[in-house]
């Protein structure tokens, strides 16, 4: 009689041994992020420590003589990012506007897988795509650029320039190109979660199809739209191979896009593994701290914009 | 009356076909990038490239040695961040279901999932190359395991919550405790959805260069010691095409051919795995 008991109270302990391990397991995702935080953070602190709050805004990068400074890598990682999502938004609106509204039922399938496609492909590709072929060809048309919209006045600075073909305008054009697929599908996405009723008043009313998209559908997916140009930016903000291509790589801040530049991610690849001093590696994890911290922001506000449309979907239904 | 309407169609028509020309741009870079990537590469193509081992410059050789490095830490990845992503996800699905600490895991696993790359790669670096003393395979290894392990959670949950909770209820009627029913009932309910997830995952890390950076550096030689220094393919194209040497760069060219399409065609053949369940 006593044996079956133990069995099968031996037996029971299985549930919450499992309940406790997948438990356990779920918040190592949690403690990971804690714990790359805090790793960086430590590795970095020598030079938070030695040049206070200084390192954040100042332009010094000389490693002969330990002097560091994040600002441009900053200047230049956030530059390129944003001339990314100047170009990809407009684009992947478009790509989505095509796909839910515009396409017939069999072209939207592989229309929007091709362009998943474009998110497969390693990015270390886009850098030598970049470098050997998009840059070649881009620097043909720089000049071009320089001349004309260079003597807009105001913002004419940004385009005056040398025609190198690598520098800030290329990076934020192919990180263009990566964030597409991420902005697109999102939008696709969330387009689809219009109400069809809405839509079909709308052009009850006589809408055309783009005063529909423009009047009905956009307003109704604002929020998550948005969520997914953060989402699209975190991206671009630590992508770090193609960038480390075709960035140029020049210490220096220019008002011209179309000089070479740096950026966070580009300076850890290029120079972590050969930083000969404490000082030096120390600095450049506080850059990937710093780093760290800008897409965890970003990220956090993507999410929490998409959440939004997913809660009011939740409630309707 | 007319002009108005007149002026409501003409924008209506150029804002469409904007969104055509945006979409033909998008077709156009995959298509601009692909062909690059095979037209070079494809010059550079030979039985040399799986036989020999990264030559010197100048030298004639091939990527033996960076092909069987890659596969040997996304073999640790994988055996590494699918078990722990699963069980993860097994959690988020079968026992937080909508509770607060549930939708909590869910919302920084996809922070996780999009953070960047470089960062994990440094964090590696930071807790394992600075104890363990030096570069090595299995710091990549690692590395690749945490790009991994927010893919497998991600999808091992969503699939999971599709599984008919009717299943579940009939196998616990016949009296089988809860982790049974879990283990042999929803995962084989869920199991090519799970194995999607996985492919997908495999098919991103296959690409990652940024974390491998400082963990498996790079080696130019043979070597299959998993605590040494080891040669991958990423971070070899990535120095061979950035160096001067011409011999080093079609290498290049001709490991990128290889390395796109055997992740292009992963992530093809997951999503005909996914097309096929749904149908």
């Amino acid at each position: 009689m006593e044996k079956p008991q133990l069995l099968s109270r031996l037996a029971r302990l299985w549930d919450p041994l499992f309940k406790g391990t997948t438990a356990v397991l779920a918040y190592l995702v949690l403690a990971l992020l804690v714990a790359i935080c805090v790793a960086l953070l430590h590795e970095g602190s020598q030079a938070f420590r030695t040049f206070g709050w200084h390192f954040l805004v100042s332009k010094a990068w000389d490693p002969a003589n330990n002097r560091f400074g994040a600002l441009i890598p900053i200047y230049g990682t956030l530059i390129s990012s944003l001339i990314a999502i100047v170009i990809a938004v407009p684009v992947s609106f478009g790509i989505a506007l095509f796909i839910t509204e515009l396409a017939p039922r069999w072209l939207r399938q592989p229309v929007s897988a091709a362009i998943e496609l474009l998110a497969a492909i390693p990015s270390i590709i886009f850098g030598m795509w970049g470098l050997f072929t998009f840059a070649p060809w881009f620097s043909n048309y720089e000049p071009w650029i320089s001349d004309h919209l260079g003597s807009i006045p105001g913002i004419g600075a940004l385009f005056r320039g040398p025609p190198f073909g690598i520098g800030m305008m290329t990076a934020g054009i192919i990180l263009a190109i990566m964030i597409i697929p991420f902005i697109a599908s999102i939008m696709r996405e969330v387009f689809l979660l219009t109400p069809p009723m809405l839509r079909e008043s709308a052009y009850g009313v006589g809408a055309t199809t783009w005063e529909v998209v423009r009047n009905v559908v956009l307003p109704y997916t604002r929020t998550a739209v948005a969520g997914g140009i953060f989402l699209g930016l975190g991206r671009a903000l630590g992508e770090t191979m193609a960038v480390t291509f075709v960035i140029g790589n020049a210490h220096s801040v220019s008002a011209s896009l179309l000089n070479p530049g740096y950026s966070i991610a580009a300076a850890l690849a290029n120079e972590f593994t050969e930083a000969f001093s404490p000082l030096y590696k120390s600095s450049l994890i506080a850059l990937g701290f710093i780093l760290f911290i800008i897409t965890f922001v970003i990220l956090v506000l993507a999410k929490l914009l998409l959440l939004r449309l997913e809660r009011a979907q939740g409630e309707s239904t | 009356m007319d002009l108005r309407y007149l002026r409501r169609r003409v924008t209506n028509v150029f804002n469409l076909g904007m969104a055509v020309m945006t979409t033909l741009l998008g077709l156009f870079w995959l298509f601009w990038i692909l062909y690059t990537t095979a037209r070079f590469g494809y010059h550079s193509l030979n039985l040399r490239l799986f036989t020999q081992d990264t030559p010197p410059p100048g030298a004639p050789g091939g990527l033996r040695n960076a092909f069987v490095g890659s596969l040997i830490m996304i073999g640790v990845g994988i055996a590494v961040g699918t078990p722990v992503g699963v069980l993860a996800g097994t959690y988020l699905a079968e026992f937080a279901g909508r509770k607060r600490i549930g939708e909590i895991v869910r919302f920084f696993n996809d922070i996780l999932l999009s953070a960047p790359s470089i960062v994990i790669g440094l964090f590696v670096y930071s807790v394992t190359v600075t104890t363990m003393g030096g570069f090595s395979g299995l710091a990549g290894g690692l590395a690749l395991a945490i790009v991994l392990l927010p893919v497998v959670v991600r999808t091992t949950d969503e699939m999971l919550r599709l599984v008919p909770s009717t299943m579940r209820e009939a196998a616990m009627a016949l009296g089988s405790p809860y982790w049974r029913v879990v283990v042999q009932i929803t995962y084989r309910a869920a199991r090519s959805g799970i194995l999607t997830g996985v492919l997908l995952g495999v098919a991103r890390i296959s690409g990652e260069t940024a974390p491998l950076l400082f963990t498996a550096l790079n080696n130019q030689f043979w070597s299959t010691n998993i605590a040494r220094p080891m040669a991958n393919v990423p971070v070899t194209i990535f120095q061979f095409a950035m160096s001067p040497y011409s011999g080093w760069q079609h290498l290049a060219w001709a490991g990128a051919l290889v390395a796109t399409f055997a992740v292009l065609g992963l992530s093809i053949f997951a999503r005909f795995l996914i097309r096929q369940r749904n149908n």
